[in-house]
């Protein structure tokens, strides 16, 4: 609760203004002549795609960025910021999208390594287990931090943030990595702290949320500000239309598509894992047929990254007979001899695991291609193959480059994930691993993707995508599961799967007793 | 006003050219500094270094009989700083390929052993470099042992067991007790290239690693697997490549290059095995590698330039009376600009005026 005796502005009057903020990085404008205004006991939605300028602007609130240009007013005075110090010494906190914890110490131990304060470790302890009870945010200060979910870490990062008491609080897509069961907790405790008279800056691309949670909403597109609105008084595609400047083209399935053989098929697949805090795989069992697109959801950290890494053959089954690609036992083989089968992969990384960043696109066709193509023979390299590669993925998938053949780093990002998905598509896979194919992709080029992989399936392939967007599993694939802790629930056909569902099992609330045993504190 | 490192959005290929040519100039600098501070003429000095060995015949041949070791150990060094392995022990490679060789040399001394010999001593010497080099790369591999220290570390062990076989099992019987092996016999000597010249046919085998090298890096799939595990391990699993098995060939490639070199120093200028028969080529060889940017055309370019070190600096302290341990230093200064100037490869330098003017200066 904010001390009343401290003279802060009464609801109504601005807190904190920003006047023409503009942030330059060489000739590029991050963000342009920005112009926001929010009040006390308000929720302000940052709306905008990625790239739009949304991190940039609260990165020069909290103080990480120095402006270019333009000013900010706190509580009607100037206010210039040497860092984030600054920022949180008037008041300012912010909760950012990637946490920063350490995983082997425990929550207390992080909390105190993120206040600036001089209290003794038990004092902080005690307002620690206070501030979280008083905001229905439990937390058990003695746990370390790895044997926590994604939702009790974020819980973590809020909690460092409130025990600093701060008048206006900056969050940055924090239900990207929440069920729609925890995300509906984190709006209660978010209109209580708007109730307490604290201001929130609430950063989201996802429009029924900030339809619902937000008093106002900010657009942000290119770097600059499109417009200030009310967003309940906004539809959706009205929202949309402003964030991304067109209509967005809906995807399409082809009518009535025919499923065939069985393509994918995995056979009580349990892989114990080799990192540390990694995700023990147990007893998953699918069958994937041509024609047929199964969605993967569940909460980021579940053995997604596992269950990607079995599959591709990055890491190795034990008993072949787990998984099979097209009628052949290959939980042995190595991921070049699972392409030769026809499987194609394409990891949630783009740079650094699915393309080289440092390479040019020809080689990072070859990356992949070298295994069933004609681009290598004799052991030589055919560079007019690899350079056709490129051309026929930026003709197909309209792939925006600066020349012909750049290196991968320097594509945005989702001109870069239209060239990887391309480049396995160009290749007629049987078999099309996916995982997280449109994350961080402008909504452009995510329709562009979202309807190739529907061709695809059209066209025979057994694709499998594993994806945290429910609302993408929705609109391509036949029928979902659900990971979590290492697990995959049986698959619910797309129509019966309400989000409601969905959310249970992705908090392993609703799983057959089965699956149960040691679902918590794994 | 700050001075900030700037992320280039694209690999500068300008700059990638000309950050070596910076950095030698930086290190001129430098040294002219360092000379005038030990109270020489940095002129002179730097005309003794760079100029007066380039204006004779013998000199120039002898540039080539020092380029030649540098050229191919820094060939074999770049494969595996290419694939982010780091072999820093090509000076032991190097001594173990001249023993193993010149076992063969020291067997039929005085015999009538045919053309053979020759041959046979470089293929030895060669393995015998591989399998000196295997060692820290199978430790790394099977135990996670820091590849680095161990190949560091067995470059004393090559030293010690040179020392001890020229001063025991092998000396020269006729040898008034000095610590070397006898004269290798006429089939187990490299031959000169030119009748009472120095250059022998050792610069020809480095030429000829050097394209082999270009068209491997370049053309092949092999190459590609290098390059790619070196810049992305992650992405290049995801290839399909395995970065156990290329740490051990890059690292028996290495070792192989090193021991060859070894035995065609010791077979061809020198003419027998004995103590000191490196000036620290391994060492140096690393310098070459980086300052040829790990490119093939590029390390035979920075070979000769480095071999220019090795030359102006013995006839330094003739004629000026600077120590040699200056090359070193000279050595030393010029490798820490060269990586230091690889940083703007992928970043430029900016000034950053105080926030109100950049503001109206940046437009």
């Amino acid at each position: 609760m904010l001390d009343s005796g401290s003279g802060h502005a009464r609801s109504g009057t601005v807190l904190l203004q920003t006047i023409g903020l503009t942030k330059r990085y060489g000739s590029f404008l991050a963000n342009d002549a920005i112009d926001i205004a929010i009040r006390p006991q308000e929720i302000h939605a940052l709306l905008g795609e990625n790239g739009a300028g949304k991190s940039t602007l609260v990165k020069t609130i909290y103080g990480l960025i120095q402006p270019s240009e333009g000013d900010m007013l706190w509580q009607g005075e100037k206010m210039v910021l040497a860092g984030p110090h600054d920022a949180r010494a008037r008041g300012i906190g912010m909760v950012f999208q990637h946490f920063s914890l350490f995983d082997n110490l425990t929550v207390a131990e992080n909390v105190a390594l993120g206040l600036d304060g001089k209290e003794s470790f038990k004092a902080m302890s005690a307002r620690l287990e206070q501030v979280s009870q008083q905001y229905g945010l439990p937390l058990d200060p003695q746990r370390e931090v790895w044997q926590l979910s994604v939702g009790e870490r974020q819980r973590i990062e809020i909690v460092r943030v409130l025990m600093q008491n701060p008048k206006f609080l900056i969050l940055d897509e924090p239900t990207a990595v929440l069920t729609p069961q925890e995300a509906d907790q984190l709006f209660v405790v978010l209109e209580r702290l708007k109730s307490e008279g604290r201001a929130i800056l609430y950063i989201s691309h996802k429009l029924d949320e900030v339809k619902r949670l937000c008093d106002t909403a900010t657009i942000l597109r290119g770097g600059k500000k499109i417009s200030t609105c009310l967003p309940r008084e906004e539809t959706a595609a009205s929202l949309a239309r402003m964030m991304v400047g067109t209509e967005i083209k809906q995807v399409k399935a082809a009518a009535n598509r025919q499923t065939t053989v069985p393509r994918l098929v995995v056979n009580d697949l349990s892989l114990a894992p080799d990192e540390p805090h990694g995700v023990h795989l147990k007893n998953i069992s699918l069958e994937l047929k041509g024609g047929e697109i199964l969605g993967i959801a569940g909460v980021a950290g579940n053995g997604q990254d596992e269950f990607f890494a079995a599959l591709s053959g990055e890491r190795l089954a034990k008993d072949p007979g787990t998984i099979v690609i097209d009628g052949h036992a290959a939980g042995h083989l190595s991921i070049t001899a699972r392409r030769k089968l026809g499987a194609a992969f394409v990891p949630e990384e783009r740079l650094g695991h699915g393309t080289a960043p440092r390479m040019r696109l020809s080689e990072n066709a070859l990356l992949t291609g070298h295994a069933a193509s004609g681009m290598v023979q004799n052991g030589f390299i055919n560079t007019a193959a690899t350079l056709a590669t490129v051309d026929r993925a930026t003709a197909s998938f309209d792939v925006r480059k600066a020349k012909r053949d750049p290196e991968a780093a320097s594509l945005s990002g989702g001109n870069l994930q239209k060239f990887i998905v391309g480049r396995e598509i160009l290749r007629n896979p049987i078999v099309l691993v996916v995982s997280q194919p449109t994350w961080g992709v402008d909504a452009g080029a995510a329709a562009v993707i979202r309807q190739a992989l529907l061709d695809l399936a059209a066209a025979g392939a057994a694709i499998l995508v594993t994806s945290q967007d429910l609302d993408e599993l929705a609109d391509i694939a036949d029928r979902i599961a659900v990971m979590f802790h290492g697990h995959l629930s049986e698959p619910l056909m797309t129509a019966d799967a309400d989000r409601e569902t969905l959310g249970l099992l992705m908090g392993g609330s609703a799983l057959t007793p089965k699956d149960v045993p040691d679902a918590v504190g794994a | 006003m700050q001075l900030v490192l700037e992320k280039r959005a694209e690999r500068s290929t300008i700059i990638a050219l000309v950050s070596p040519v910076i950095a030698i100039g930086l290190t001129i600098v430098t040294m002219s500094i360092l000379f005038v501070i030990i109270g020489k003429n940095p002129i002179a000095a730097l005309n003794v270094y760079f100029i007066t060995p380039l204006t004779d015949a013998y000199s120039l041949q002898e540039l080539a009989v020092k380029a030649a070791p540098l050229v191919m150990i820094a060939i074999g060094l770049s494969l595996c700083y290419l694939a982010n392995v780091w072999n820093i022990g090509a000076e032991g490679q190097f001594l173990v390929g001249a023993v193993a060789g010149s076992w063969l040399a020291v067997k039929t001394n005085g015999t009538d052993a045919g053309v053979w010999v020759l041959p046979a001593m470089l293929l030895l010497g060669a393995i015998a470099g591989a399998l000196y080099a295997l060692i820290p790369a199978f430790c790394k591999v099977r135990f996670g042992a820091s590849e680095i220290l161990v190949s560091l570390m067995l470059v004393y062990v090559a030293d010690l067991l040179l020392d001890y076989l020229v001063r025991g099992p092998w000396r020269d019987p006729a040898g008034f007790n000095f610590p070397t092996t006898a004269e290798f016999d006429p089939v187990a000597t490299v031959p000169l290239l030119f009748e009472g010249g120095r250059l022998h046919l050792g610069a020809v085998i480095a030429l000829v690693i050097v394209v082999a090298a270009a068209v491997l890096l370049g053309r092949t799939i092999k190459g590609f697997e290098i390059r790619v595990v070196g810049a992305a391990p992650r992405a290049a699993r995801f290839g399909g490549f395995s970065s156990n098995q290329l740490v051990l060939l890059t690292f028996a490639i290495s070792g192989a290059l090193a021991g060859l070199a070894g035995i065609i120093e010791v077979a061809g200028p020198v003419g027998h095995l004995q103590p000191g028969i490196s000036p620290g080529y391994g060492f140096t060889a690393i310098i070459v590698a980086f300052l040829g940017r790990l490119n093939p055309v590029g390390i035979l370019i920075a070979g000769l330039f480095l071999a220019l070190t090795f030359i102006g600096g013995e006839q330094a302290q003739i004629a000026m009376k600077i120590p040699l341990d200056i090359t070193k230093v000279f050595q030393g200064i010029l490798l820490f600009y060269v990586l230091a100037c690889d940083s703007l490869i992928l970043y430029r330098i900016r000034l950053i005026m105080p926030q109100r003017k950049a503001a109206d200066g940046a437009a």
